[in-house]
């Protein structure tokens, strides 16, 4: 299968740049890895449809990426493309503490997902935990689904919080319509869980709340590694990209949180730039300072790497400890050592967490770039 | 709706729901035994922690998360 654009991910901004690129070539495939087309925030239910003459290709992982471009897919076999956009996005950061590992405690993102693919929460006593403006509207949706939100610990200040959104008007109406569907659910700033064990949550501070379900996620790691595998150049750990969204690799175009969280105005924006760009036609120049100023605003604070035990897991995959890593310097060699970061989700969850504990940097990437079944690798090596 | 079993155990669920939602729903929290025998669930629901694997319809490694339900599956937690 060839097509002039290939787009990597159907989230806001992979749609985005499909209704753009769509203007234009009559040939372009939206791939994803989901059910539906939506991404998270609108997994489901995308305000963006598919545009007719797009191709759509669901439940399909890309495990290998090659130049010139071949996809390699689990589902399709190999598919080819002029230009490739990655509108791969995010992933949830998570930060040890003890307790994190067990049944119970979800994302933040992770719980709304499984409440948006049919998971009943009606009754359910519920804490929000960890830091960005995705607590507020994750505890909206589960209160509308019934859920009983007992708290949002955000470990930002509110005294960081305040004046961001002072600088962003635009967004307070969103800010206050959220506030508005949590009247009488407690926002404690400067806060955040330090212990879960058996159904209680015990906060920064000496709080300590029943709950059936912890939501907690610290923030948003940017999906890199399919830009990294291609070898587009990484700023800072954001995919480098111009003015009109394109990567260091010719022909590489990236979109949304991968260049740089700043959730879905921007992903909208970005996307159809690439989609543009990709396909020939004018580009609108990016505006830019919300992406640093969201990242200042609610910068962890530094006592969250702390709150691992020399017994708490860290790599979940492999069950490494905190302990087991202390005595490495890097990550290759605790790799080596104790195999953490070498189970199946590859480092993903583990990686961002050894950068924030441990200030190693987890950036290699390898193929496959998901776990793919052997029949298939060996069907791309003897079938080329 | 959809009829499933999990470990031998039926549940209904509406169309659509997620294998995780699923036995979430039924009130099954552990999905998998980790390396060292811990018990785990789903944590990311977006198919990247890899933490929900379960057995379906024989095959091991299954991301319980990104499977929609199917009539008759067979659901086993590892």
């Amino acid at each position: 299968m060839k097509f002039d654009v290939v787009i990597l991910g159907a989230g806001p901004a992979g749609l985005a740049a499909a209704r753009a690129a769509g203007r234009r070539s009559a040939s372009v495939a939206l791939v994803d890895d989901n059910v539906t087309a939506g991404g998270q925030i609108w997994r489901g239910a995308p305000r963006i449809a598919v545009p007719a003459g797009v191709r759509f290709f669901p439940q399909t992982r890309v495990f290998d990426l090659r130049p010139g471009f071949t996809l390699l897919t689990e589902s399709h076999g190999a598919m080819e493309a002029s230009r490739l956009i990655l509108a791969t996005g995010a992933r949830e950061l998570f930060l040890p503490f003890p307790g994190w590992t067990a049944p119970g405690v979800f994302g933040a993102g992770g719980l709304q997902a499984l409440v948006k693919s049919g998971l009943p929460v009606a009754g359910k006593r519920v804490m929000v935990a960890g830091s960005g403006p995705l607590l507020l509207a994750v505890a909206a949706a589960l209160r509308t689904a019934g859920a009983r939100v007992v708290g949002i610990a955000e470990q930002a200040p509110l005294g960081r919080i305040v004046p961001f959104l002072a600088k962003y008007p635009a967004k307070l109406p969103q800010a206050f319509a959220l506030r508005a569907r949590l009247v009488g659910v407690p926002y404690w700033t400067g806060t955040w869980p330090v212990r879960f064990a058996e159904g209680m949550v015990t906060l920064s501070g000496g709080r300590t709340v029943s709950v059936d379900y912890l939501a907690c996620g610290f923030g948003l790691v940017p999906n890199t590694e399919a830009a990294q595998l291609l070898g587009c150049r990484l700023d800072d750990g954001f995919v480098a990209v111009d003015s009109r969204q394109e990567t260091s690799v010719a022909g590489v175009y990236c979109a949304g949180e991968p260049t740089g969280i700043g959730g879905l105005d921007k992903a909208l924006e970005d996307g159809e730039r690439a989609g543009a760009a990709a396909t020939g036609q004018a580009v609108n120049p990016s505006r830019g300072a919300f992406v640093r100023d969201l990242a200042a605003a609610f910068h962890l604070d530094p006592r969250l790497f702390d709150l691992a035990e020399p017994s708490t897991v860290v790599c979940r995959c492999e069950d490494v400890s905190c302990a087991a890593l202390r005595p490495y310097r890097e990550w290759r060699e605790a790799k080596l050592m104790t195999r953490c970061g070498m189970g199946p989700c590859q480092g993903r969850i583990c990686g961002p967490i050894t950068n924030c504990l441990l200030g190693w940097s987890a950036e290699s990437v390898r193929r496959p770039l998901v776990p793919v079944a052997a029949e298939i690798l060996l069907k791309d090596v003897f079938e080329p | 709706m959809v009829k499933l079993r999990c470990d031998g155990v039926e549940m209904v669920v509406a169309e659509g729901t997620s294998v995780a939602a699923a036995l979430l729903g039924a009130g099954v929290s552990r999905f998998r035994s980790s390396v060292t025998g811990e018990p785990r669930g789903p944590l990311c629901g977006m198919g990247v922690c890899m933490e929900c694997r379960v057995t379906i319809d024989g095959v091991g490694h299954r991301l319980a998360c990104q499977t929609p339900c199917r009539a008759g599956m067979e659901v086993m937690t590892t």
